[in-house]
C-alpha cells in the first residue's frame, strides 16, 4: 500500500478561555429517516479560527450533519446556531445571509458541469453583490483561483480538470464570498495519498490566509491527524468522543480506538 | 427496477406519484411569478431546446408527409378523390400529426435530456450547491427548462408541418403532375384558424407536460448513477403516455367547439 507523504501537523492548540462564542453551537439534534435514527442527540461547538474534524464510519450520518447546518436537510428537533443565528427559525432572506458566510465544500466538488470554471465561480457573486467589497468581478475570480494555484484553468469546463483540480476549483468558489465558517465534506475522499496531501495542505494555507473556521468530516484519519484542532467522534448518532487527536488517540474505549487502527 | 415504472401496475402508487407531480407543477407556477425571472438561463434553454430537436424534428417531420401521401393515395385514387389530397393531408398533419409526432420525439429527446441533466445535477449535490449560493434552484433549472420547452414547442410545431407539408408535396409533384402553386392554395384554401389555433395550443400543453415530467424526475432522482438513467428513462416514459391523454382531452374540447 501506498503510504501517505508526512507533513507537519497543525500546530494551534486552544486555550479554552481565548475560544471566545461558538460561531457553531449544536445541542441535543435528532434527525431520522423514518425510523432510521441517523443523528440521536448530537452536540458539538466550532470556535473561530479553528479546524474541528468529525470523523465517523460511512453512513454514521456526517454529511446529513454538514447538510443540517446549511438546512439542506431539516433537522426534527434540538437547537442548532449559525453565527448566533437560530438556523431553524431564519427567513429565506435571513437564511440566505447566513448562508453566505457559511462556505460548503462538496463531497464530489459539485462544480456546475455545464459551466466554465469563470462562471462556476460567477455563481456564488450573482446573488451575492455586497460580497465583492466593490471589487471588480474579474479580480475576485483571478484571486480566489490563484490562492488555489489554479489561474490557468479560468476558460476550462469541469470535465476538462482533473479531480484533485475539480476539488481545489470547488474550494475556490466556496472562498470567493470570503466565508466565515468553511464545511468540508470529506475533502479528500477519492483522490490519490498525493493529491490527499496537496488539498489538505491548501486547506491549512487557506485557513490561514482567509482566517475561516473549519468543520471537517472525513474518515481518513490522516487527514484527521494533520489538519486537526480539535476533534470529534460521531459514533450512534452522538458525540461519542471529543479531544485532540492524540488524546483521543489514547483512549481504551474499544469504539474509538477502532478508528485509530 | 426504477419505482415509477412499477407505478403503472400500482394504483395507490400512482396516484401518490400523480399527487406529487401535481404539487410540482404548483410550485412551477408559484415561482413562475415570483420575481426576478432568470432571463439568461431561459434564453439559453430556448436555444438548447429548439436546437437539439431541430434536425430531428424536420427530419421526420419530412418523412411523415412524404410517406403519409404515399401511402394514402392509392386509396384516395380508388375512391376517385385524388384532387383532395392536398386538403387531406394538411388537415390531418396540422390537427394531429404533426403536433403528436412532434411532441413524442421531443419527449424522447429533450425529455430525457432534462432528466437526465437535472439528476446528475441532484446526484451530485450540484442543485444542493446552488441553493447554499443563494439562487434559488427551481427558479434557475426547472422553471427556466419548462417555460423554455413549453415556448418552443409550438415552434417545432409549425416547422414540422410546414416540413411534412413539402414531403406531401414532394409525392403530389412525382406522382401527380400537382405545382407547387395548386398544391398549397388548395392547403391554405383548407388550414382555417379553427385548425391552426387548435393544434398550437395543444402544443402548449404538450410542451409544458414534457418539460414538467422531465423536470420532476431530473429534480426528484434518487442517489446513485441508476437513478440518473431511471430518471431519464421514466420521463420518457410518463410524458409520453401523459401526451396521448392530453391529446385525446384536446381532441373532445376542440369537438365541441365545432359542434357550436
Ligand atoms: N435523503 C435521505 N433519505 C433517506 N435516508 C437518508 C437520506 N440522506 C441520508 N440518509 C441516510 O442517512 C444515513 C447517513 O448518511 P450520510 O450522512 O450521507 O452518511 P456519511 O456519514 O457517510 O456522510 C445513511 O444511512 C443514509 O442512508
Ligand atoms: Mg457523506
Amino acid at each position: 500500500m501506498q503510504t501517505r507523504p508526512q507533513i507537519q501537523a497543525n500546530p494551534l492548540i486552544f486555550n479554552e478561555k481565548e475560544r471566545g462564542a461558538a460561531l457553531i453551537a449544536i445541542r441535543d439534534l435528532h434527525k431520522a429517516f423514518g425510523n432510521h435514527h441517523v443523528l440521536n442527540g448530537f452536540h458539538m461547538d466550532l470556535f473561530e479560527r479553528e479546524n474541528l474534524v468529525i470523523v465517523g464510519k460511512s453512513g454514521s450520518g456526517k454529511s446529513v450533519l454538514l447538510k443540517c447546518i446549511v438546512r439542506l436537510e431539516e433537522y426534527d428537533t434540538g437547537t442548532l446556531t449559525v453565527l448566533g443565528s437560530n438556523i431553524s427559525e431564519l427567513g429565506q432572506d435571513e437564511l440566505d445571509r447566513v448562508r453566505s458566510d457559511v462556505g460548503f465544500l462538496f463531497q464530489g466538488s459539485a462544480l456546475y458541469d455545464s459551466m466554465t470554471v469563470r462562471e462556476n465561480l460567477q455563481f456564488p457573486l450573482r446573488r451575492h453583490a455586497d460580497r465583492m467589497r466593490g471589487e471588480n468581478e474579474e479580480k475576485l475570480i483571478l484571486s480566489a483561483l490563484e490562492s488555489v494555484g489554479l489561474a490557468h484553468t479560468l476558460d476550462l469546463m469541469p470535465e476538462e480538470l482533473s479531480g484533485g483540480m475539480k476539488r481545489r476549483v470547488a474550494l475556490a468558489r466556496t472562498l470567493i464570498l470570503r466565508p466565515k465558517i468553511i464545511l468540508y465534506d470529506e475533502p479528500t475522499s477519492g483522490l490519490d495519498p498525493i493529491t490527499s496531501k496537496e488539498i489538505i495542505e491548501l486547506i491549512m494555507k487557506v485557513q490561514h490566509q482567509y482566517d475561516t473556521a473549519s468543520l471537517i468530516i472525513t474518515h481518513d484519519m490522516d487527514c484527521a491527524r494533520v489538519i486537526s484542532n480539535r476533534m470529534i467522534i460521531l459514533v450512534d448518532g452522538i458525540n461519542y468522543g471529543e479531544g485532540t487527536y492524540q488524546e483521543l488517540a489514547a483512549s481504551e474505549d474499544p469504539k474509538i480506538r477502532a478508528f485509530f487502527k | 427496477m426504477p419505482t415509477s415504472l412499477n407505478s403503472i401496475n400500482n394504483w395507490k402508487a400512482f396516484f401518490d406519484e400523480t399527487g406529487r407531480i401535481s404539487l410540482f407543477a404548483a410550485r412551477f407556477f408559484r415561482e413562475v411569478v415570483k420575481p426576478p425571472l432568470e432571463w439568461r438561463e431561459l434564453l439559453r434553454q430556448c436555444y438548447v431546446v429548439g436546437y437539439q430537436s431541430l434536425l430531428l424534428v424536420a427530419v421526420t417531420g419530412f418523412i411523415i408527409g412524404l410517406v403519409f401521401d404515399l401511402q394514402v393515395r392509392p386509396t384516395m385514387i380508388d375512391f376517385g378523390a385524388v384532387g383532395y389530397m392536398p386538403a387531406m393531408i394538411s388537415i390531418s398533419i396540422v390537427r394531429e400529426i404533426g403536433p403528436i409526432i412532434t411532441a413524442l420525439i421531443c419527449a424522447g429527446k429533450i425529455g430525457s435530456s432534462i432528466g437526465a441533466e437535472l439528476g446528475s445535477m441532484k446526484v451530485t449535490e450540484q442543485i444542493d450547491a446552488m441553493e447554499v449560493s443563494g439562487t434559488n434552484p427551481f427558479k434557475f433549472l426547472v422553471v427556466t427548462r419548462i417555460l423554455a420547452v413549453t415556448l418552443m414547442l409550438p415552434l417545432l410545431v409549425i416547422m414540422a408541418d410546414t416540413v411534412a407539408l413539402f414531403g406531401a408535396f414532394l409525392v403530389e409533384n412525382l406522382k401527380g403532375d400537382v405545382t407547387f402553386r395548386l398544391y398549397f392554395n388548395k392547403v391554405f384554401n383548407n388550414i382555417v384558424f379553427g385548425d391552426l389555433i387548435p393544434s398550437t395550443l395543444k402544443s402548449f400543453f404538450f410542451g409544458f407536460a414534457i418539460g414538467l415530467i422531465g423536470c420532476y424526475k431530473g429534480y426528484n432522482a434518487e442517489k446513485g448513477t441508476a437513478g440518473v438513467g431511471a430518471a431519464a428513462n421514466v420521463a420518457v416514459v410518463i410524458s409520453s403516455l401523459l401526451l396521448f391523454v392530453l391529446d385525446l382531452i384536446a381532441v373532445l374540447v376542440t369537438d365541441i367547439f365545432y359542434d357550436l
